[in-house]
């Protein structure tokens, strides 16, 4: 069905997809958990209210949100060849990856920060914490269960946006399924690194989800 | 006396709620003493707990002043303030434990904000852990231990800072009657032993009734009355105190302007069967209406209400006896 060569190309794609992937998504998080967090201290009930600040980071991740991940590859090339030094392949992908990914991770990690119960922040205040002692001894790890889960769910999306950069000029799974699939109508391409794609979710979701149950201290037993 | 160790001055708390003010708290002035069990009590929506988060700052009022251990809140920076919270410890009506971690890292929880180390701080965690008897549940985590348990590991954790006042923010209101008794037992040990004064919010009588010295009545962001529990109880004053204390009297709209008296009696009145030597004396029947014997701070108090004769003259004279008999009368009215 697949010659050697082709069968070398799925597995470095397997491997490219997997670099873009998780690579994307601790540059986002690296970019967005600290943007998240920031969100959550300046909102208008956050520990350190400030709409000034809230404003600017509300407004910058509504605008990279909005703009379609395709039109974001183009828009950043001159800062990928500037960083990676050229804007092909796999390792060019993941800037405009983790551009794209950190306003997202960084709404992900707002919403679940939001989700710790204000009396627990109110606990805290009344022995003496500070914004930063709160954010990271309370915020964080009360919300662990939910930024795990939020998490898989932003790994997965990236994955998906991986496979998209294929169409312009990324790498592996994506690429070969464009390439190859697409271009030269080779649907046995097409079927493989869809298949794969469809697996590597699977497995991000399960392992996502079973270290989510592990780490969640709130259920009884 | 002395200083007081909270001193309230012409507080005023406002919220802004969509361009309309709205005043929770009118001009509070409280004095409380070291080592008092302080209950502020009130309907729901009184500015009970806006009143006590004024104490520790977790609200900034709007106006007066709150100074605690002889210090201005107002007047402190934020690093400051954060220091004097310290000593200010609370507990709430929701435990608001931490729920991803262990008792013991609970515990622990105050004594890292403080840069203890971490052994000595478990070693210390453990103590107050005995105190309130939940050693054996140290590694457990809070979603398994019953809401009696989580306040218990609130108070231990209370207690880690080693604070000279405590603010118990409806503490009680979540729990069982009888676990409610067996925290009200442990915050009066601890109040006892460790010195701690105790500010208690609630809504229910038995709560004050129970371990409170003194109480203030708050009744819509007003301070309506406030003392000793004892006096209030015998006597209270305001419509709202009345309100509180008269709990219970479920006919008590029928009892006003029928000459209706309650009388108030401790433990040594109680020897002398007053009324019956009432009645032998004045050949004239009272009507018993209601009977209740409450513990006050650790001394029963029986109180009754009793419809005197119709004859004004009889019925004057029998409050006269009730009175020389050492006893508290009042005469009901206005009530509701």
């Amino acid at each position: 069905m697949f010659n050697e060569r082709e069968i070398a190309m799925i597995i470095s794609g397997i491997g490219e997809t997997l670099q873009m992937t998780l690579l994307s998504t601790v540059f986002g998080y690296i970019l967005g958990l600290p943007l998240g967090i920031l969100l959550t201290v300046t909102a208008r009930d956050g520990i350190r209210s400030n709409s000034f600040v809230y404003k600017i980071i509300d407004v910058i991740v509504n605008i990279f949100r909005s703009i379609p991940f395709l039109i974001l590859m183009i828009l950043v090339i001159p800062l990928t060849r500037k960083i990676v030094g050229t804007s092909i392949g796999a390792e060019a992908a993941i800037v405009p990856l983790t551009i794209a990914a950190a306003p997202y991770i960084a709404r992900m990690v707002e919403s679940s920060l939001k989700e710790v119960d204000h009396g627990v922040i109110e606990a805290a205040q009344s022995m003496g914490a500070g914004v930063w002692e709160i954010v990271y001894k309370v915020l964080l790890p009360e919300a662990r269960t939910s930024l795990a889960v939020n998490a898989t769910i932003a790994t997965t999306t990236i994955l998906g946006y991986s496979a998209m950069s294929g169409a312009c000029g990324g790498g592996g799974l994506g690429d070969i399924a464009i390439r190859y699939g697409y271009q030269r109508w080779q649907p046995n391409m097409l079927i493989v690194t869809v298949v794969l794609l469809v697996i590597l979710a699977q497995l991000i979701q399960m392992i996502g989800m079973f270290i989510s149950r592990k780490i969640d201290r709130r259920r009884v037993g | 006396m002395g200083e007081p160790i909270i001193k309230i001055e012409h507080l005023d708390k406002q919220f802004k709620v969509k361009d309309m003010d709205v005043q929770a708290l009118k001009d509070i002035s409280l004095d409380i003493h070291k080592g008092d069990i302080y209950g502020i009590i009130g309907m729901s929506g009184a500015g009970k707990s806006t009143l006590v988060r004024c104490l520790n700052f977790l609200e900034k009022p709007t106006g007066g002043r709150v100074i605690v251990d002889g210090k201005n809140l107002a007047e402190l920076s934020e690093k400051d303030l954060r220091e004097a919270r310290k000593d200010i410890g609370m507990i709430f009506q929701h435990f608001n434990l931490l729920m991803q971690r262990s008792v013991i890292d609970n515990v622990c929880f105050p004594m890292e904000i403080a840069g203890m180390k971490k052994k000595q701080a478990r070693e210390k965690a453990m103590e107050y852990l005995k105190v309130v008897g939940l050693e054996e549940k140290a590694k457990a985590y809070p979603a398994q231990l019953s809401g009696g348990q989580k306040q218990r590991v609130a108070i231990a954790r209370v207690l880690a800072s080693d604070p000279k006042i405590l603010l118990c923010d409806e503490a009680t209101s979540a729990l069982d009657p009888q676990t409610t008794k067996s925290i009200l037992q442990l915050l009066k040990e601890i109040n006892q032993k460790y010195g701690i004064t105790i500010v208690i919010i609630t809504h229910e009588m038995s709560v004050v009734q129970e371990i409170c010295s003194h109480v203030a009545i708050i009744d819509h962001g007003n301070l309506a009355e406030f003392g000793l529990v004892e006096d209030i109880f015998l006597s209270p004053k305001s419509k709202e105190g009345r309100k509180l204390i008269y709990q219970g009297y479920e006919k008590v709209a029928e009892m006003k302007g029928k000459r209706c008296v309650r009388i108030v009696f401790s433990e040594n009145s109680s020897f002398e069967p007053v009324i019956s030597n009432m009645v032998m004396a004045f050949k004239s029947p009272v009507n018993i209406l209601y009977a209740n014997t409450r513990n006050l701070d650790g001394v029963a108090k029986g109180e009754m209400v009793l419809q005197l004769p119709e004859d004004k003259l009889l019925a004057k004279k029998m409050t006269a006896y009730l009175k020389n008999a050492k006893l508290s009368v009042e005469e009901l009215k206005d009530y509701v």
